[in-house]
């Protein structure tokens, strides 16, 4: 691995982002998909307002990770932060009604469906 | 490994908005056995990669000096993304094999729908934790062989199953890893044998 954003010369910097806290809510999974209820605004903690940019369409947690070169604890302990301001709504996976209805044969057979269309 | 390729700039392609269903698939092997190759050649953006960290607290080696001591695992791992129609899309993780990694397999992993061992003949080695862990966590699985190059003794997939001491229950499957229509078929293979599994579930419910 040569990428390490996080592990360069600064962990401190992930305290500030997250104002010290390190547990994160883990009801968000990697692959939940996070909208914007909202527009950035001025003042807003930067990640937060890049967050809300991201995902003006669906984006998942480790998207949101990737794009913001921060690790998953962090990126959730933010979202958890916007999702209890209102600020983004957030997709579990398999929660949607289309999906959870499903018999798990059922689910599978679109995921073949949509692998085989590739 | 392409882990390089987070440092591009950034041309995000957006999904659906009608997304409302995220799936994962991990793919684990050795180190350079072929994991990034496979997520990218069936990725419909690029690789992305990134990491979790986690502090614990250290066991028991040092307590004689009276220090809490704390190690911190860092892990990376890289993805891709499928969208298999406007309302799912499926995430695809490539995974190191190695040790630590396990540790976060839950707090990222879990739910997974399935897995693809990723083999390198060379190394096969590398594949028996994996094979291990994956058994503990009860996650669903199917051997690929990475047939990346020109690879002289070339073992058959009987040899191989052997070498692994894998079931007849697991699916076993030769492919190119560069190639994206045999990296199709590897998740076609798994997603398949999942299907499997859960129809005779069902059956007998």
């Amino acid at each position: 691995m040569t990428r390490k954003p996080v592990d360069i010369g600064d962990p401190d910097r992930l305290y500030t982002v997250t104002g010290g806290r390190s547990e994160a809510d883990d009801s968000f999974d990697l692959v939940t998909l996070i909208v914007s209820e909202c527009e950035p605004t001025p003042g807003m903690q930067s990640e937060h307002a890049r967050i809300l940019e991201l995902c003006r369409h669906p984006a998942a947690l480790v998207e949101i990770s990737a794009e913001l070169k921060l690790p998953i604890t962090v990126v959730r302990i933010l979202l958890g932060d916007l999702h209890a301001m209102g600020r983004v709504s957030a997709r579990h996976p398999r929660a949607a009604r289309s999906v959870a209805a499903l018999p798990e044969t059922a689910l599978l057979q679109e995921v073949l469906h949509g692998l085989r269309n590739l | 490994m392409g882990s390089a390729t987070s440092e591009l700039p950034s041309q995000r392609t957006p999904l659906a908005d009608a997304a409302e269903t995220g799936l994962k698939i991990v793919v684990v092997g050795g180190f350079g056995v072929g994991k990034t190759t496979l997520v990218r050649s069936v990725s419909e953006i690029r690789p992305l990669n990134t990491e979790e960290v986690m502090t614990q607290a250290g066991q028991g080696v040092d307590e004689t000096a009276g220090v809490e001591r704390k190690t911190t695992t860092t892990v990376a791992f890289d993805f891709g993304r499928i969208s298999l129609n406007q309302r799912m899309v499926l995430y695809l993780f490539g995974a190191p094999g190695q040790e630590r990694f396990w540790f976060l397999w839950d707090r990222l992993f879990s739910g997974t729908l399935g897995a693809v061992v990723l083999v390198d003949t060379r190394r096969m080695q590398d594949s028996w934790y994996a094979i291990d862990r994956l058994e503990h966590h009860k996650t669903p699985f199917v051997v690929a062989v990475n047939r990346f190059d020109e690879d002289e003794r070339r073992f058959s997939l009987d040899e191989i199953r052997q070498a692994l001491s894998l079931g007849d229950h697991v699916p076993m499957v030769d492919c190119d890893a560069r190639v994206r229509s045999s990296g199709k078929e590897v998740l076609i293979t798994l997603v398949d044998h999942l299907y499997s599994l859960a129809l005779s579930r069902e059956g007998t419910s």
